[in-house]
């Protein structure tokens, strides 16, 4: 069992979790992420590593409900446990000393992209922060970004806070202004880090996106998670999940995320369904 | 039926049948298909067995159970004698007995197999393995404590059986498990119905009384590596038992389209996940009306097997091969046959065909015919040109093999490989390139079967053994 020490509503429908795992918190880099399960029954998801205290041994996760797990994970309070935790999975973050470097969070991106932006600056990097939600409530961790990057812009796509405008406007302006990035990181919903891509590709610079496929377990045994890069198939959990987002099939990517819709849906009925009926509803 | 008398002793010509849901109602659920043997009916079985002094059973079996002396004991209805016996090589009795390929191993070579139906040997040895689980578990010696430490990578049966070896001779053993639940393939492949997962614990359990300790969501390459648990871990030695859990795919175009599994996905999604009881268990699973298995053995069997307890009208079996070279066990392609399983030989597809949304709607094949025997002496498949044509499915399984996982060799200094990834080990002792480092089962041999990795266990917890006596 593994206990979630500090549970905080950073949005409505936005959560962070600080969940003690030594084990994992040991040696969690940037880039990586974890697997989790609540009860016997649940399912195994994987959420992105948003920080880690090796002292302490705990893990950040922040989540978003978007269906029956996240939402039942929403349900657990400080004390509470989740049954299974692993990781630390996937390749971790490469980082290396490059220039000037553009990390772009986008709603719920912006955890994961946190600690690679800081990582990127410890290791002498200019890091220009972008993050972007649809609207002010949702917009999170402004100030720990602003300490992880060299330079932060904020935007929020209402313009119900700081300005107008998709991450990708601000990201036009940032190419136009400062010339010469040598990279750029971008995680958020799948529309997003396609979007920045295109746009990357035409000033020709080199881009890394987090790929969000459906997984089971994590280790690269069921391939469920494969994505196509460069044409080739590539196993998400373990070969990425980061990948150079231009060699990325995003067409086929946004299409296999949404393989169980059906079902998907199903689950969040019966979860939100409370009645006395005795049919088995909710949890 | 007439009996034949084989010197002064009449032995039944046939084994005696293995009662089994009928195959209409079982095609429709997950329960196991063979239900055993009563007390009556394995002492009946125990005494078909003539006692050969030779014991030419014993070495068709991988761990040289003591076929006779087990036998003889059910038949005198000593089944903790029995249960004793067998696991003096055998630690998971209760596994072998169902899915060990006996007709290759122990019975192909039993005296009364030569004019009629060999003793059934692993349904005996299921019925004690079955009786000890339900009676209570019989306590096995454990020798003092040696104060040396061996860490086991994986669980599955060689895993398994090296833990127990050891821990039985006072080490202090600890299992790291990538998975939630410790087993391997016995959890995650294998289908309920032919293994219930519940026997699996069970055997789990009786390792644990032996002061196993046993760490899942632990991914040995990742919260630390092998040399990080010799070093920093303190553990004198380490075995490792990961498997060949590498799922190997066509690579035929469509083939990430929406409704292509591996049969490692599919079966992990089934068994370990319990996708079969969704929405009470939260994993969800897609079979469509027709489904496609690409493959011939036992796990293409378990995989097409599977989709008609989903809920598949029709399940196919597409092979490349004829019915003679099914690699499967006859056994399990007869279940499937009588299940409803439907034979596709001498096909292989090209191509997987799928609709706007990427949703799979048919596959293109073509047909084969079979030429000249090839290394393995099997007549190899050679495609009829301009043979095309094309199946309607919704889903397709893949299930032409797996590799090892590259996870634990890639982050091991000195662990030497082979070509195809395996670890490189020798076969009688398990040890490898790295001092203090053994390995057995699939991972070194490639996929393979449960008692062979049972087997590689075993002699690797001997010289483990024998190297830390030394150290
Ligand atoms: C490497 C990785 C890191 C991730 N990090 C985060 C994170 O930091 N924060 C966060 O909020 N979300 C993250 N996700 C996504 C998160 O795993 C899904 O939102 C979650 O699994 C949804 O589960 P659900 O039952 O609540 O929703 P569902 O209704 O079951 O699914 C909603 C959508 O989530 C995706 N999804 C469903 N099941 C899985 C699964 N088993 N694996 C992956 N995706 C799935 C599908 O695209 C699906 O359409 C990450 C995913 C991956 C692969
Ligand atoms: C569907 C199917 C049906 C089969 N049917 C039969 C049958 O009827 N009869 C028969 O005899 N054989 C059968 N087999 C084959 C048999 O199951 C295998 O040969 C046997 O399980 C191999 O045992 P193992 O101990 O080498 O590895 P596995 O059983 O593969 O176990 C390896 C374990 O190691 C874990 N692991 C891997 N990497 C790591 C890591 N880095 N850190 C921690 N843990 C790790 C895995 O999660 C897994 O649990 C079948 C196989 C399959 C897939
Ligand atoms: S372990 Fe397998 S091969 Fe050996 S006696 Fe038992 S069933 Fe036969
Ligand atoms: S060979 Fe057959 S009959 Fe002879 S001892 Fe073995 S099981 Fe019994
Ligand atoms: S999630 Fe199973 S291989 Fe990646
Ligand atoms: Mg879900």
């Amino acid at each position: 069992m593994y206990k979630i020490l500090k549970r905080e509503v950073l949005a409505p429908t936005l959560f962070l979790f600080d969940i003690e795992a030594p084990l994992v918190a040991r040696k969690a880099k940037p880039g990586q992420f974890i697997i989790l399960r609540i009860h016997d029954e649940g399912e195994r998801i994987p959420l992105t590593i948003a920080d880690f205290d090796r002292e302490k041994g705990t893990i950040t996760c922040v989540f978003q409900e978007v269906g029956k797990t996240t939402m039942e994970l929403a349900t657990l309070n400080e004390g509470d446990s989740v049954r299974d935790f692993v990781g630390p999975l996937g390749e971790p973050s490469h980082i290396e000393k490059l220039g000037k470097i553009v990390c772009v969070g986008g709603g719920v991106g912006v955890a994961p992209v946190h600690p690679i932006a800081r990582a990127l600056k410890e290791a002498g990097n200019e890091v220009i922060g972008i993050i972007g939600a649809r609207t002010k409530e949702l917009l999170f961790w402004e100030d720990k970004m602003r300490n992880a990057c060299t330079e932060l812009r904020v935007t929020t796509d209402d313009g119900s806070y700081v300005r107008q405008g998709f991450v990708t406007d601000v990201l036009k302006e940032v190419v136009e202004e400062k010339g010469d990035i040598a990279l750029c990181v971008a995680i958020g919903p799948l529309p997003m880090m396609r979007a920045v891509c295109n746009m990357t590709k035409e000033y020709n610079i080199k881009t890394i996106v987090s790929l969000n496929s459906i997984m089971v377990d994590g280790t690269g045994m069921c391939g469920c998670c494969r994505v196509t890069v460069g044409g080739q198939t590539k196993f998400a959990c373990v070969d990425g999940p980061e990948f150079d987002g231009h060699a990325v099939d995003f067409a086929e990517m946004a299409r296999r995320s949404v393989i169980y819709k059906s079902q998907e849906q199903a689950a969040v009925e019966r979860f939100n369904h409370t009645c006395s009926c005795g049919c088995g509803g909710g949890k | 039926m007439a009996d034949e008398k084989t010197g002064n002793k009449t032995i039944v010509p046939n084994k005696h049948p293995m009662p089994a849901q009928d195959a209409v109602v079982r095609a429709k659920n997950f329960n196991e298909v063979a239900l055993g043997y009563n007390e009556e009916t394995v002492v009946a079985e125990a005494r078909r067995c003539l006692q050969c002094k030779k014991e030419p059973c014993r070495q068709g079996c991988p761990v040289e159970v003591d076929i006779p002396a087990f036998i003889k004991l059910a038949a005198e209805r000593d089944f903790a004698g029995a249960i004793m016996k067998l696991k003096e090589k055998n630690a998971l009795p209760a596994v072998c007995g169902r899915v060990c390929p006996q007709e290759n191993q122990c019975e192909k070579y039993c005296t009364v197999g030569k004019k009629n139906e060999p003793v059934g040997i692993g349904r005996i040895e299921r019925f004690c393995a079955d009786w000890e689980l339900a009676n209570g578990v019989l306590p096995q010696k454990v020798a003092p404590p040696t104060g040396k430490k061996v860490a086991i990578v994986g669980s599955g049966p060689s895993g398994l059986t090296c833990a127990a070896d050891l821990a039985k001779q006072g080490h202090a053993v600890t299992i790291f498990e990538a998975l939630h639940v410790a087993g391997g393939v016995l959890m995650y492949g294998i289908p309920e119905f032919r293994l219930p997962k519940a026997v699996v614990q069970a055997e789990v359990q009786n390792l644990k009384k032996l002061g196993v300790d046993i760490q899942v969501n632990a991914v040995v390459g990742k919260f630390a590596t092998v040399d990080e648990l010799m070093e920093e871990g303190g553990f004198d030695a380490v075995f490792l038992g990961t498997g060949a859990g590498l799922p190997y795919f066509m690579n035929i175009p469509g083939e990430n389209a929406c409704g292509v599994y591996s049969a490692n996905e599919f079966l992990t999604r089934t068994n370990l996940m319990k996708a079969y009881l969704f929405p009470g268990n939260d994993t969800p699973i897609r079979v469509g009306k027709k489904v496609a298995v690409l493959g011939g053995g036992n796990v293409a069997m378990d995989a097409a097997r599977t989709a008609l307890r989903l809920g598949a009208e029709e399940s196919w079996i597409v092979y490349r091969r004829s019915k003679n070279e099914l690699p499967a066990r006859h056994e399990e392609a007869e279940h499937a046959e009588e299940e409803g399983v439907k034979f596709a030989f001498l096909t292989s597809p090209t191509k997987i065909i799928y609709d706007d949304n990427y949703w799979v709607t048919g596959m293109e094949c073509l047909r084969y015919e079979l030429g000249e025997p090839d290394a393995s002496g099997r007549r190899s498949p050679v495609p009829v040109k301009g043979s095309e044509f094309i199946i309607d499915v919704e889903t397709v399984v893949v299930a032409i093999g797996q590799g090892p996982n590259p996870l634990v060799p890639k982050t091991t200094k000195g662990l030497d490989c082979n070509k195809k990834g395996n670890i490189v080990a020798n076969l009688e002792t398990g040890a490898t390139s790295k001092p203090g480092v053994y390995a057995g089962g699939d991972v070194v041999t490639g996929a393979a079967t449960v008692i062979l990795a049972m087997g590689a266990g075993r002699a690797a917890a001997r010289s483990i053994h024998a190297y830390l006596s030394e150290k």
